[in-house]
């Protein structure tokens, strides 16, 4: 048995070796995704387009203007003259968020009367728009502090779209690397299942499109055999993908590693065996490399939205939530997190190593039976 | 196996797809160290024959014996004992010569101690001494084909099955290769060889001619080529092949007409008359030459044979 692995093994990695873009092709989409994910895909928003219509223009209004510029969050883009002037920075994308100080803001505020001051953002990018929302009830939230006078019942009226004022402290307010911390981990499962799933999905059909695996079928290798030779360097890879990554994310983002290195290799093992499964029954269905390819997009798709990766899982619909179950992603998702984040171990994670272990088994066992060595 | 026992035993294998039959009650037998030519035209029926008796496909009726071992209960013991080349060229191109032998050496188990010498001999029959390290992608096609040849049989099988391994190769590399198939079977290697090329015929034991997955007709070259085609054959030059083909067809007499490479095959009745042709194609405008009678040649009765068996009742 040995000695036919070996030579498959042997085969595949010539043929790595020789495909000069390989390395590019393997390393080329983690280190990005991950810069991207790590830098770009945070709930944090900064420097958000902004028009202000200031029609009190007071000393009052001003520094509150100020406030918002300090803050970073917001660059003031325009500030139009008219009301028609700044629906026009709303409506042309201009400013995705617009101020509006009415007159009489400061009166207002001095007095405790109330302070109108009217918030319009640009619903279409409702995630930064929320976002720049709970910002602009921070800020003026702590300008009312610093600067009013702790009259009772006084404060800054927000309307009509009402600004909430209440001072509660929002997790995105603090320094953004929260997100990250959140964030990574789950970058490393992700960027590790679309990989692996996709390489070993095209390994089997390439060699069913060049013919060669018509060859391999007459000869006497087993099953398990030519299996065994074709995704081992695939697990290898997707090992290699896990330590680049955490590696990556320490040193660029800092993020902690406070579990044991055994936990996360153990849950690693059960996930590639998951994942290798998975691209091995694309593999068997599919006939060409572009079967292979929408199939790919359209099992690792769903694995990345329906991991708790960016959506929490329990606020999914029920049936989702069923789905879920069979998600490699979401398992090591959860070990990935709690390996970085918690440092807790198999005692507190055993029922996603369970989990993990039934579906890899499952999956293999049911990819090396749908496995023929025949052409019907 | 017994000797004199048939290496290669078919009775009434039939393949379908869906509700199309590929191959249909086909009956064959191949003895020890013959080569037999498969030979039909393109649909026929030779790949998907050649495919079950590896094993890669099951019959939908009737069985096989390869080597002693029945291809659809025991596949796994068919493949140890043949080689096989697919019609598609089926080696790694990124490996060198040396590599793509190393790893059919490998998954066929041929013992450490035998490899380094099966794959000289592999090397030396290819032709590829000192371009062991040429990577597959960059041989001409004739090399390629004897490289494939060479990994089929580096664990020695005592049945080769070949399909088109000719195709597309330039005819003296296509010599070269026969002179190999023959010279394996004067070794005792059992070989089934499918191929559209008719002029390879010549170079086969016996001839196995199908078409529409039936058997046409079985047997040596000079057996078949003593067939009776009912007629008188003669050949004709004309720069508007096609234009004359058709008025030769419907002309009066004309039992087949054919085109062969730049020439027309034409087979009259017995009692035609070959001067009546000329004016006929005159009258159209269709420039030819005078009908010359020629010795019917293999192709002429594969030809005649295929049509005789599409449609029976004109012949
Ligand atoms: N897997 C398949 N599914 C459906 N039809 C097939 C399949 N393989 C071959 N055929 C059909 O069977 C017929 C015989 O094909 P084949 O054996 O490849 O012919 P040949 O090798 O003589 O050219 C052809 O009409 C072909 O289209
Ligand atoms: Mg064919």
């Amino acid at each position: 048995m040995f000695d036919r692995i070996l030579a498959m093994l042997a085969k595949e990695f010539i043929e790595l070796k020789r495909d000069r873009w390989a390395m590019v092709r393997l390393i080329a989409p983690l280190v990005i995704q991950l810069v991207i994910y790590g830098y770009a895909a945070t709930f944090t928003v900064n420097h958000v387009s902004t028009a202000v219509l200031d029609l009190d223009n007071s000393q009052v209004s001003r520094a509150l203007i100020s406030h918002f510029v300090a803050t970073g969050r917001f660059d003031i883009v325009d500030y139009p003259s008219s009301q028609a002037q700044f629906n026009r920075d709303i409506n042309t994308g201009t400013a995705v968020a617009g101020i509006i100080i009415h007159a009489g803001f400061a009166k207002g505020f001095a007095n405790g009367a109330g302070a109108p001051l009217e918030v319009a953002v640009d619903g279409t990018n409702s995630n930064t728009a929320l976002i720049a929302l709970g910002y602009v009830s921070q800020i003026v939230g702590v300008f009312e502090q610093e600067r009013a006078p702790p009259a009772v019942g006084g404060g800054i009226g927000a309307a009509p779209r009402a600004v909430n004022i209440s001072l509660q402290a929002r997790p995105w307010f603090n320094e953004g690397l929260d997100d990250r911390w959140f964030f990574i981990p789950g970058v490393i499962g992700t960027l590790a299942m679309m990989q692996v799933i996709s390489l070993t999905a095209f390994a089997v059909v390439r060699e069913r499109e060049m013919g060669t695996l018509e060859q391999i079928m007459v000869s006497p290798i087993g099953r398990v055999e030519f299996i065994l030779g074709k995704t081992v360097p695939f697990f290898l890879i997707g090992f290699g993908d896990v330590a680049l990554v955490t590696g990556l994310g320490a040193l660029l983002f800092h993020i902690p590693f406070i579990g044991g290195p055994l936990v996360l290799m153990l849950g690693s093992t059960l996930f590639l065996l998951a994942a290798i499964g998975f691209g091995l029954l694309l593999s068997t269905q599919s006939r060409t490399q572009q079967q292979a390819f929408a199939l790919n997009f359209f099992i690792v798709n769903p694995f990345f939205i329906l991991s708790g990766f960016a959506f929490p899982i329990a606020a999914m619909p029920v049936a989702l939530q069923w789905f879920t179950l069979i998600n490699p992603l979401r398992y090591y998702i959860v070990i990935l997190r709690a390996v970085f984040l918690k440092g807790v171990g198999v005692a507190v994670l055993w029922p996603d190593f369970l989990a993990l272990f039934m579906l890899s088994a499952i999956m293999l066992v049911v990819s090396v039976l749908r496995f023929q060595k025949s052409l019907d | 196996m017994s000797d004199g026992a048939p290496v290669v035993h078919a009775r009434g294998l039939s393949k379908r797809f869906g509700d199309f039959t590929a191959v249909d009650r086909l009956d064959l037998d191949i003895a020890k160290g013959e080569v037999v030519g498969f030979i039909g035209p393109n649909g026929a029926g030779k790949s998907t024959t050649i495919r079950m008796l590896c094993g890669l496909l099951r019959p939908s009726a009737g069985e096989a014996i390869v080597a002693g071992f029945d291809v659809a209960r025991q596949p796994e013991a068919v493949r140890a004992h043949i080689g096989y080349m697919s019609q598609k060229f089926s080696l790694y191109a990124d490996l060198t010569v040396a590599e793509n032998l190393r790893f059919f050496g490998g998954i066929y188990r041929v013992p450490r101690e035998e490899l380094a010498a099966r794959m000289r001999f592999a090397v030396t029959m290819a032709g590829l001494e000192g371009r062991e390290t040429a990577l597959v992608r960059t041989l001409a096609g004739g090399w390629k084909q004897r490289l494939a040849l060479g990994c089929a049989i580096l664990h020695r099988p005592p049945v080769l099955f070949l399909d088109e391994p000719t195709s597309g190769v330039e005819p003296k590399a296509r010599r070269r290769f026969w002179d190999l198939i023959n010279s394996l079977a004067a070794d005792g290697v059992t070989i089934l060889v499918s191929t559209h090329y008719m002029d390879e015929a010549e170079y086969c034991n016996r001839i196995v001619l199908i078409d529409g997955g039936r058997l046409v007709a079985a047997g040596s070259p000079t057996e078949l080529r003593k067939h009776d085609l009912g007629g008188a054959l003669f050949e004709m030059e004309s720069a508007t092949l096609g234009a004359a083909l058709t008025v030769l067809r419907a002309a009066p007499g004309v039992v087949e007409a054919a085109i062969f490479g730049d020439r027309l095959h034409v087979l009259l009745a017995p009692a035609a008359d070959p001067a009546a042709l000329a004016p006929l194609l005159a009258a159209r405008g269709i420039a030819a030459g005078p009908p010359m009678p020629i010795t019917p040649s293999l192709e002429d009765v594969f030809v005649r044979l295929v049509s005789r068996h599409r449609a029976p009742e004109a012949a």
